[in-house]
């Protein structure tokens, strides 16, 4: 047992902080959210020069080799600043699937792309009605000679517009919501048939819903097992949500920190609000619910590092998940309440604070939705 | 980082698992199962054990019988106690008095009531609060007047754990009745229980149990060399023993077991015609509690891993403390909620023990489980505690 960090990891928390206060204050983010891409080219630079976005990707292909437990510190920093660049959906998800699923040449092609800054992915799932269903697509991929033909639409894919490929599921095969039958294609964001709207997300964020019609792609762009991709797209997911545990965490800490600045600057009736019990009992429950938060984001992440059996792996994870969600929603809307109408203008932070923990919540499923998946692991588990 | 305990940790672990499998009897065992009622017998039996193993009292100096553990290992010994079933040790003693004596006890002090508690000779209660003085507890008014080489204690305490168990008392008692703060007023005094004025009276709480009670003081002799530190000192120590180790306070491997207990209870109760445990309105409470419990016991580790530098335990205990209780208190009340209205029979008027003597218990245990987010400083202390010392508030 030991929860300190490593030498590696402190430094690379340090060079995040001192990123952040350079280049990612919270005036800085609001400018990057309000510029026309959403995003910013100029950080992306910087987070590939500290060697972040090849993070969690394997040394062989050219990345730095680490796992989640290596990512909580830039997680934490992405939470506590509110960053909006695209590096869960590229470094976490796109190019994890490549990582973890694809072909040699996908591998030496995609990832010290990546991994320098001059290749972005997103990963387009979502669809209408699956709600957080992963096995639910619909989206269909048809054989034709060598080539795969995709048409289909794709919802609130995450930072969409700025990918230069997208990681696609698509059904070669089955019913919409069946396991079976699923594949993962890789698509230039630019191919012929790809028509991207783009949107603002409520936490500041860009996606965009994606139509694909009748977009060929060769066999080649398979990413992983032809029709069995569903383990690998809940692997690689599980790893993502585990991430966004410790983005929770960090996001969750700047609640709790403005918030508390708050009861001690703010006075009514001649006095500091926290003064006051009513409030300093609600304070001291949100600390509590940030170090609670805090341990199940650690088991989550320690849990897609080591844990091979998958379904071990997913009840961890879910159980981080529902814990996360109740937590966010607490801190959340706890510290709007806290800092009164304050809380409600755009000017103050948490509000901000608020939209991503709000999103936060729901991303990769709700506290519901993992609440059934962990007690299903337990149903599933013998005796 | 790394969640799980190291090697040596584990092997530590699995040499107290083996010796608790060895040598916690198993009618001991089963009556904690069942949730039965623990004589004093049954409670030292349990003490005189571990004593005779040298494991009773791991966290005092060595060469009054400590083990020289660490902190991990102290969690990893009192957790897998929890886990495995065996009778809780009785704090008074063991964890409150002698610490006390070992910061502030004079040497004969020590030497006397020291090794009487490591062996069991004695059982302690604890006389602090009073009808008027509960979470605020400095504003005690149980008197001690001098009187030559003596004491002279009138007054009330209540609320006393086990006082009718018990051989001594140690008490908060007011010295100096005009001294300008109360808490300056306040000394500590170690009390005989067989001494004259002393009287016990039981308080019956809604659980139908008897384990506290109230003690009333009508001069009471007390030798002022059973007084711990100096006249007036009382609230200082006091504040120690608050302040002391209490990491197993949230009570991580007792709470494993009863989660264990009530997943394979709920799943043989049918609702519907199907396990209980199928039931999602059920099922999400208990999943919820589940994860409430691992992500407790990931919250005492890491508070654990930060003390192994030696710095004393600060409002985290009181986190702890929160968390542990809301959760033992959810084990009950889901419990209670999985047996079902037969549940609510808790007796036979006749006296003749129920069938199922553990679903008869479940009700008073629910009950009297109400009591742990109130004693050992409320809940509300405790956020108290958090927000002054640790938020700054």
């Amino acid at each position: 047992m030991n929860f300190d960090r490593t030498e590696e990891q402190n430094l690379l928390a340090a060079s995040i902080a001192r990123f952040v206060l350079r280049d990612y204050t919270f005036e800085a983010r609001r400018r990057i959210v309000a510029s026309p891409g959403g995003c910013s080219d100029d950080v992306w630079r910087t987070l590939a020069g500290l060697g972040l976005l090849g993070l969690t990707l394997p040394e062989a292909d050219g990345g730095v080799g680490g796992g989640a437990l290596d990512a909580m510190s830039l997680m934490e920093a992405i939470g506590d600043a509110l960053i909006v660049e695209p590096w869960l959906a590229t470094v976490a998800l796109g190019a994890q699937f490549i990582a973890r699923g694809g072909s040699d040449l996908q591998r030496r092609r995609v990832i010290p792309a990546v991994a320098d800054g001059t290749r972005k992915l997103a990963f387009a799932h979502a669809e209408a009605g699956a709600r957080h269903t992963l096995a639910h697509v619909a989206t269909r991929a048809r054989a034709d000679s060598d080539d795969y033909v995709i048409a289909g639409v794709k919802r609130l894919v995450p930072h969409a517009a700025v990918a230069d490929e997208l990681v696609v599921s698509v059904r070669t095969h089955g019913r919409d919501a069946d396991a079976d039958g699923i594949s993962l294609m890789l698509v230039p964001r630019d191919a012929p048939g790809v028509t991207l709207t783009p949107l603002r997300m409520l936490d500041g964020t860009r996606a965009a819903d994606v139509r694909f019609d009748d977009v060929r792609v060769p066999a080649a762009a398979t990413v992983g097992a032809p029709g069995r991709a569903l383990p690998l797209i809940e692997e690689v997911v599980d790893f993502a949500t585990a991430l966004i545990c410790a983005e929770a965490v960090g996001a969750i800490g700047s609640a709790n920190r403005d918030t508390l600045e708050y009861l001690k600057t703010r006075k009514q009736f001649g006095v500091p609000i926290g003064s006051f019990q009513a409030l300093q009992h609600r304070m001291v429950d949100l600390v509590i619910e940030c170090e609670q938060a805090t341990s199940m984001a650690s088991l989550a992440c320690a849990a897609v590092d080591t844990e091979r059996d998958p379904m071990a792996r997913a009840r961890t994870v879910s159980a981080a998940k529902v814990r996360i969600a109740d937590a966010c929603r607490r801190v959340s809307q706890e510290s709007i309440q806290l800092h009164g109408g304050m809380g409600m203008s755009d000017e103050l932070k948490v509000s901000h604070t608020f939209r991503r923990l709000t999103a936060i919540a729901q991303q990769f499923g709700g506290a519901d939705h993992h609440l059934g998946r962990f007690a299903a692991q337990d149903a599933r588990q013998p005796g | 980082m790394d969640l799980d305990y190291s090697a040596d940790e584990r092997a530590f672990r699995d040499d107290v698992r083996a010796w608790l499998r060895e040598n916690l009897p198993a009618a001991l065992r089963d009556k904690v199962a069942r949730y039965a009622h623990l004589t004093r017998e049954d409670l030292l039996a349990w003490h005189r054990i571990l004593a005779a193993k040298g494991w009773i009292a791991p966290s005092w100096p060595r060469e009054w019988g400590g083990t020289d553990w660490n902190v991990v290992q102290r969690y990893v010994f009192e957790e897998e106690c929890g886990y495995a079933g065996a009778p809780p040790l009785i704090p008074f003693g063991l964890a409150m008095c002698a610490p006390v004596l070992l910061k502030f006890g004079t040497e004969a002090q020590k030497q006397h009531f020291l090794p009487r508690i490591y062996r069991g000779d004695d059982f302690w209660c604890q006389g602090y609060s009073e009808p008027g003085a509960g979470s605020d507890l400095a504003s005690l008014r149980t008197s001690a007047a001098r009187r030559g080489d003596r004491y002279v204690v009138n007054g009330q305490k209540t609320w006393t754990t086990l006082a009718h168990m018990a051989d001594w008392i140690f008490c908060l008692v007011r010295t100096d009745p005009a001294a300008e703060r109360k808490q300056d007023g306040i000394s500590f005094l170690l009390i005989d229980m067989r001494t004259p004025g002393i009287t016990v009276r039981p308080l019956v709480l809604m659980d139908g149990g008897h384990e506290v009670n109230e003690v009333f003081f009508d001069d009471v002799l007390v030798p002022v060399a059973n007084r711990v530190h100096d006249e007036g000192k009382g609230w200082t120590v006091a504040k120690h023993l608050l302040g002391h180790e209490r990491m197993n306070t949230a009570r991580i491997g007792t709470s494993k077991r009863e989660l264990e207990h009530l997943k394979a209870f709920a799943a043989t109760q049918r609702s519907n015609g199907k396990p209980l445990t199928d039931d999602p309105r059920f099922r999400d409470k208990l999943s919820r509690l589940e994860i409430e419990l691992m992500a407790l016991a990931i919250t005492n580790l890491r508070f654990l891993d930060q003390l192994r530098g030696g710095r004393a335990p600060g409002p985290e205990v009181s986190m702890l403390k929160i968390k542990g209780t809301e959760i033992q208190q959810m084990l009950t009340e889901l419990m209670l909620e999985a047996a079902g209205p037969l549940a609510q029979g808790v007796a036979r008027v006749d006296g003749v023990p129920l069938a199922d003597d553990v679903i008869a218990a479940l009700a008073s245990r629910y009950c009297s489980t109400r009591k742990t987010t109130i004693y050992a400083g409320s809940n509300e202390i405790q956020r108290n505690i958090i927000a002054k010392h640790a938020l700054g508030l």
